[in-house]
């Protein structure tokens, strides 16, 4: 194809921004980053390499290795869980007999608009022992924890924010259930599938790219997830809701181990890679299979 | 995306599809219930006394509306000032996001040049790239600029392009018709007089889905502010209600209605633009 030199030049200036932030914002950081993780960096002296040290530290790091325990443990539970429910919601909200899907979608939605700082007041205050969440609990005789100060119930009470922000994902899983054709349904209807048998068998598969999509979507989130530890708990009780994010902003911007967060970066970076390819891998497999 | 209408006059009323109707209106109810409760919460106890919110057990209603907290907000901060901080950082956000990432979606949609599809993958990749990954250098290349303590990390940088909104932007305008350019190329129109009198006007929609995106993000954001901001008299409205959290004796009534006060203005504009918003996340949901 013959290409006008005067659109490559065109073109050249019109993604310019780009260009320069991916240089100076993005490509130069990254590298500097894992530079960095070769060194020991206190912001105060110049960096001294120091190999794989931080690296190799890490795994005799105690805080370090409950921080990626707890990760996992959101995403072993917390992921599923939230997608379950995001997902079931979805499928509940575009049922062809529901008459107000509009107004249930708006509520489901609002929590995504609210300013973490003030998402994560409430959750202080609906998760106290005496809070909201007892209450209601009490009503059915069920006498509730201390959420927040038990190290059993605060990663839960997390779970539970995470759960509160599925609006997004149900906005993307409903324009996903849209694009499954109705004729579909109605076929399993005349063959005798009932509900379950239809969800379970058109809706799930069709709807895999897009679970996907959301699922990923959320692991990133833990890996990134710090705002909301550091406000609701510190990290506490003991290091029960020390996230992976929130353990290497404490070492960069609180004990000032510029390395060593570094070298914590892009671990994660390793990981979520990782743990993304293996969900591509498990969903195209599933793919193939049909 | 029609909503799929089928009729079955026959089944539509039988016992079995109104029990079914009555289980599912009664979960997504009971679930909606839970999710407006901390919103609501919120609202009723910015009106509570420090008493009423820890009583128990505990009672939604405040024993009177009246607006000592609120008062309070504004004598416990410079409410104002926190305010005016925090739209200097929301207004760049939104100017810097639109002209950037609508130049760059240009440039990677409406002309044609070798490799473009491949670059614009590289503008996918950096997308997944965990902001945690950068958040080290880039303080430290700021430090080094003298930016920290200024709002230069939270402005400037916003005018180089977002990856999430350029690739919103494209998406749209790769649908549009490639006659649109063609007759006024002919007529010798120049690049930019394309790009800024017949392609722009066009994308609105999309443009406004940005510029709300990026509102939300700034006003929300946290994390930004937090690092980047090292100045109490450059505080955003979010690092000023962490500010009266960490107080020793944080008076829990006022954080609530400063919190009410930063939710009600998205809120309204939810309210209002609630097509923009919904189009921008289900956009958000396709793939490239």
């Amino acid at each position: 194809m013959d290409y006008r030199k005067k659109d490559i030049r065109n073109a050249l200036l019109f993604i310019s921004p780009w260009i320069i932030g991916f240089l100076v914002f993005t490509l130069y950081p990254i590298l500097s980053s894992l530079y960095y993780s070769f060194c020991e960096y206190k912001v105060i002296k110049a960096p001294v390499f120091i190999g794989l040290r931080n690296y190799i530290n890490l795994f005799g790091d105690k805080s370090y290795l409950a921080a990626l325990g707890n990760t996992v443990y959101m995403l072993i539970f917390g992921v599923p869980v939230t997608t379950v429910t995001a997902v079931a919601v979805s499928i509940l909200l575009n049922n062809k007999h529901l008459h107000h899907a509009g107004i249930f979608k708006v509520v489901f939605f609002i929590p995504t608009l609210v300013p973490t700082i003030v998402a994560c007041f409430l959750w202080i205050w609906m998760f106290q022992s005496g809070g909201i969440v007892n209450t209601v609990l009490g009503y059915f005789g069920i006498s509730g924890p201390a959420w927040l100060s038990s190290i059993t119930y605060a990663k839960p009470a997390f779970i539970f924010y995470m759960i509160w922000t599925i609006g997004n994902a149900v906005i993307i899983y409903l324009a996903g259930l849209q694009d499954i054709d109705p004729n579909l349904y109605e076929a399993a209807e005349i063959d005798g599938a009932g509900f379950i048998r239809q969800t379970m068998s058109i809706t799930i598969p069709l709807l895999r790219s897009t679970i996907l999509y959301n699922m990923v979507t959320l692991i990133i989130g833990v890996f990134q997830w710090f705002a909301e530890p550091l406000i609701i708990t510190e990290g506490g009780p003991g290091n029960a809701t020390l996230f992976y994010s929130l353990y290497l902003y404490q070492n960069a911007f609180r004990f000032f181990k510029m390395g060593y967060a570094c070298a914590m970066g892009w671990v994660l970076l390793v990981i979520s890679l990782a743990i993304i390819l293996v969900l591509f891998k498990v969903f195209k497999f599933g793919e193939a299979e049909n | 995306m029609k909503k799929r209408k089928i009729k079955y006059d026959s089944i539509e009323y039988s016992p079995s599809v109104i029990a079914r109707k009555v289980v599912m209106y009664a979960i997504l109810t009971l679930i909606s219930v839970a999710f407006v409760a901390p919103i609501a919460f919120m609202f009723l106890g910015s009106f509570k006394m420090t008493k009423e919110l820890t009583r128990v057990p505990f009672k939604w209603m405040p024993d009177s509306f009246n607006f000592t907290n609120f008062k309070a907000v504004f004598e416990k901060i410079p409410f104002f000032l926190y305010l005016k901080n925090t739209l200097i950082i929301v207004f760049f956000n939104m100017i810097g996001s639109l002209v950037s990432n609508s130049l760059v979606a240009y440039g990677f949609s409406r002309i044609k040049w070798p490799g473009r599809d491949k670059v614009f993958i590289l503008v996918i990749v950096t997308m997944i790239l965990p902001f945690q990954i950068t958040m080290v250098p880039l303080y430290l290349m700021f430090n080094k600029w003298g930016w920290i303590g200024t709002f230069l990390p939270l402005t400037f940088t916003c005018f180089f392009g977002y990856p999430f909104y350029i690739f919103l932007i494209r998406q749209f305008l790769i649908g549009l018709p490639a006659e649109l350019s063609e007759s006024a190329k002919i007529d010798g129109a120049g690049e930019f007089r394309i790009f800024w009198q017949l392609t722009l006007p066009l994308a609105k929609p999309v443009l406004a889905t940005v510029a709300i995106f990026a509102f939300m993000k700034s006003w929300n954001d946290y994390i930004g502010p937090l690092i980047f901001l090292s100045d109490q008299k450059l505080y955003t409205l979010s690092l000023a209600a962490s500010m009266l959290k960490s107080n020793l004796d944080p008076q829990w009534t006022v954080l609530l209605a400063l919190g009410s006060m930063m939710v009600m203005p998205v809120l309204i504009l939810f309210f209002v633009l609630q097509k923009y918003f919904i189009q921008g996340v289900t956009m958000s949901g396709i793939k490239g």
